[in-house]
């Protein structure tokens, strides 16, 4: 007995959404980051059960590209976040507005 | 083209024609390419050479037309093609033309012998050497010149050539252009000139442009193809052409009212007087009637016209004539009056008559002029000598302005210029028309057509006559006779044979010329026939009077009396009267004995019935008042001062304010400042949006996906 792809389907949603929420909320740079990542891996969770769910293999193809992509973007975003915290002391997003017009 | 090469057999040399041009082209162009170099003998030889073989070219024109009478044209190029209008560069080769061209390089090949030795005095004379070289060229130029008018076969080329040497007889009128009264007589002169030549072309200009309006071609023979029926459609039009034509006569041909410029062209050096303004030039207007001549014998109009000019001027200019003291003037005033002798011909239709007279005079007037030249050298020599004599110069200090073209300063030179003597008075005879000399037979025939064809203009031209054998008389009584009246004409001497011969061969030609065309043979008239019998409507209206004109006993006696009677007048005035009148004391005695007894009528003539100054007051004067005020107040206070300076200046400088205010500053700019501050206007607006704040961008991105993705799934 299978789960009905549904299912996997409001799981992606709701994970997504949390993680949008987290990105529009918090103000902890590492929070939001985090929050991306899970917008991605809600995104992943979509593609598998649709490769599943349709037999398809170039959906979980995709995911791993994407999981690839993520390693690399926490690779970057934390060498920023380090270089950021080494300047301002802080990693609170709403302190770095130095680009307001 | 050789000579050497014209086939032995063939008597057609027609194709010969272009070297009656190219031929004075070629010494011109000698003498101007290495002329410079050259000593006067060979300048000069070069010149004569090349007139001289023009002559030789015209005796095989000639000779050819003996064979063929009928003559033909000679293409050479195409010069204009315009549409419709088709001008060529060709010759008319007919008995009419070469008969011009062999009186033209003829006369003008002795004249330009007689300049050799008369300009190598004359450049000393005048002080300036180097302009020997310079007569020769702007001489060979007018031979050119002519011969472009005498060959030419249309109107339009014959134009050309009576441009040319309008424009040569203007360079040599001024050839001492920095002499003559005040420095600037000998200029005015070759202006006035001009000038008034251009008032004649201005004529000529207007009968071409009516020609090519009606006939559409300027070839003499299609022109004259057509006008039987042009005659019938528009004969106005042929009245105006021919009309303008005599406006143009007037002009060239120096006759009433635009003659003036005639006398004043003796301002040239004698050469040039006889070969352009008394021989060929002013000739040209009686060959443009002849040429014409299918023309005016459609409208008797202006026949008649043309006739009472000739007329008119013939008698007019003779007596001015009687009354003139410089040698040239009398000649030059004698050579309008028979200039009107041949127009009147011509005009009356006796074309022969009139070319005949043409022909003759251009031997004994060449003759006279070049004679009179060679008299002024002689006096000019004898001048010279006094200069160089201390005791002959103290004596006549009296007389420090000292003119030696003025008779009255002449006398006695019979003895001491006997060549020159005698061939002036050959000359004089013939022009006075005593027979049997070359002037008697022309101008007789000329009376005897129009004591047939018009009374009024015989009677003027007899009265002519008899005043030019008058004038005539005085000249040779006053210049040769007598004692001399001043120390120049006692110490006058002979001129150089080099003058002397061109001087005997034309006295030749003077007395025996009659021999072309005497009454019983018509051996000219027979011969110009050709050229004039082709038009059937000319020979209807006045071969036909002119075949049945014999020679008259009764007019040619009337004319030779006539002319006796003159110059014995002349004899008791100016040899016996002139005699008892220098026995008065200087201050007393009338300097011409004719004075005394016409009174206030010689002063009339004396002063040429003051119609310069008639010209002067009723043209001249109203003419430069009209330029000066158009040049003063018109063009410099109306249109520069006013005009520029005001309406221009301000109108730009106000049109200037007002696109540089009103449109650049107030519109342009404005659009530009406006433009700028609304995009930063809408900058301040938008640079709100730009908080710096990642989670606001975030979600905007958000909200982004949202519409695109609410668009995507409601659509």
């Amino acid at each position: 007995m299978s789960v009905p792809l549904a299912y996997y389907i409001g799981l992606s949603a709701i994970l997504f959404t949390i993680g949008a929420m987290g990105v529009l909320i918090r103000r902890n740079s590492i929070v939001i980051f985090m929050s991306v990542e899970l917008m991605l891996n809600a995104a992943n969770l979509a593609f598998v059960a649709f490769a599943r769910s349709y037999e398809a293999i170039s959906g979980q193809i995709f995911v791993f590209f994407v999981m690839t992509v993520a390693a690399v973007e926490v690779a970057v975003g934390l060498a920023l976040i380090v270089a950021i915290f080494h300047t301002k002391q802080s990693i609170d997003v709403d302190q770095m507005n130095s680009l307001r017009g | 083209m050789l000579l050497s090469e014209v086939p032995a057999g063939g008597a057609q040399f027609f194709y010969l024609v272009p070297w009656m041009v190219f031929l004075p082209l070629i010494g011109l162009l000698i003498n101007i390419i290495v002329g410079g170099r050259l000593s006067e003998k060979w300048i000069g030889g070069i010149a004569s050479a090349a007139t001289g073989l023009a002559f030789v070219v015209a005796v095989f024109l000639a000779i050819s037309l003996v064979g063929h009478p009928e003559g033909t044209t000679v293409p050479l190029i195409d010069w204009i093609t315009i549409g419709e209008l088709r001008v060529r560069w060709g010759f008319q080769v007919d008995t009419l033309s070469v008969t011009m061209m062999l009186m033209v390089s003829f006369v003008g090949t002795l004249i330009h012998i007689y300049a050799i030795g008369y300009m190598h005095d004359d450049v000393r004379h005048n002080g300036d050497p180097a302009r020997y070289r310079r007569f020769f060229v702007f001489f060979n130029l007018f031979v050119l010149a002519m011969m472009v008018l005498v060959s030419a076969d249309n109107y339009l080329m014959l134009f050309v050539g009576w441009e040319g040497v309008g424009l040569c007889s203007y360079l040599l009128i001024g050839f001492w252009y920095e002499k003559g009264e005040k420095g600037i007589g000998n200029a005015l002169a070759a202006k006035k000139a001009f000038i008034t030549n251009r008032i004649g072309d201005f004529g000529f200009l207007l009968a071409a442009f009516t020609m090519f309006g009606i006939f559409r071609t300027f070839d003499f023979e299609e022109v004259f193809k057509q006008v039987p029926q042009v005659a019938e459609l528009f004969p106005i039009a042929i009245l105006m052409i021919t009309l303008f034509m005599l406006l143009g006569v007037t002009g060239k041909s120096a006759q009433l009212p635009l003659y003036v410029w005639l006398p004043d062209a003796m301002a040239g050096p004698t050469p040039v007087s006889a070969l352009i303004h008394a021989a060929t030039m002013v000739t040209a207007g009686v060959y443009l009637v002849a040429r014409s001549f299918p023309l005016y014998a459609i409208v008797p109009a202006a026949q008649n016209t043309v006739a009472i000019v000739g007329g008119a001027t013939a008698l007019f200019a003779a007596t001015i004539g009687l009354a003139q003291f410089d040698i040239k003037k009398v000649l030059a005033y004698s050579t309008i009056s028979q200039l009107g002798f041949m127009v009147a011909a011509v005009g009356m239709g006796a074309i022969v008559a009139g070319i005949f007279h043409l022909v003759a005079h251009a031997f004994f007037k060449a003759l006279l002029f070049l004679s009179a030249g060679s008299v002024i050298q002689g006096v000019e020599r004898g001048e010279h000598h006094i200069e160089h004599d201390p005791k002959l110069k103290k004596a006549s200090k009296a007389h420090a302005h000292f003119d030696p073209q003025d008779m009255r300063n002449m006398g006695g030179l019979r003895t001491r210029m006997k060549t020159t003597f005698w061939v002036y008075i050959i000359g004089a005879l013939a022009l006075s028309g005593i027979p049997p000399l070359a002037g008697f037979w022309s101008k007789d025939e000329i009376l005897l057509e129009a004591s047939h064809l018009n009374p009024l203009v015989y009677y003027l031209l007899v009265a002519a006559a008899f005043f030019t054998a008058f004038y005539m008389g005085r000249q040779v009584l006053m210049v040769f006779f007598g004692e001399p009246r001043s120390e120049a004409a006692a110490h006058a001497t002979e001129s150089p044979l080099v003058m002397t011969v061109p001087l005997m061969i034309l006295a030749f030609f003077s007395a025996f010329g009659g021999l072309m065309n005497l009454p019983w043979l018509h051996t000219l008239g027979h011969w110009l026939e050709h050229t004039i019998k082709i038009e059937e409507a000319v020979k209807e209206v006045k071969l036909g009077a002119e075949a049945a004109v014999k020679f008259d006993w009764v007019v040619a006696s009337i004319s030779t009396a006539l002319a006796l009677i003159a110059i014995g007048l002349a004899w008791w005035l100016y040899e016996r009267r002139y005699k008892e009148l220098l026995k008065l004391p200087q201050a007393k005695r009338p300097d011409d004995p004719l004075r005394g007894i016409l009174g206030p009528v010689f002063r009339l003539l004396e002063h040429k019935y003051w119609v310069d100054e008639l010209y002067w007051a009723v043209i001249l004067n109203p003419y430069i008042a009209l330029s000066r005020f158009l040049a003063e107040q018109v063009d410099w206070r109306f249109w520069h001062d006013w005009f520029h300076d005001q309406v221009i200046l301000r109108g730009y400088n106000a049109l200037a304010r007002l696109l540089s205010v009103q449109i650049d500053l107030g519109v342009i700019d404005a659009i530009a400042n406006w433009i700028g501050e609304v995009t930063q206007r809408l900058a301040n607006r938008m640079r709100l949006i730009q908080s710096g704040y990642v989670r606001n961008y975030a979600l905007s991105v958000f909200l982004g996906v949202v519409i695109i993705l609410g668009y995507l799934i409601l659509r």
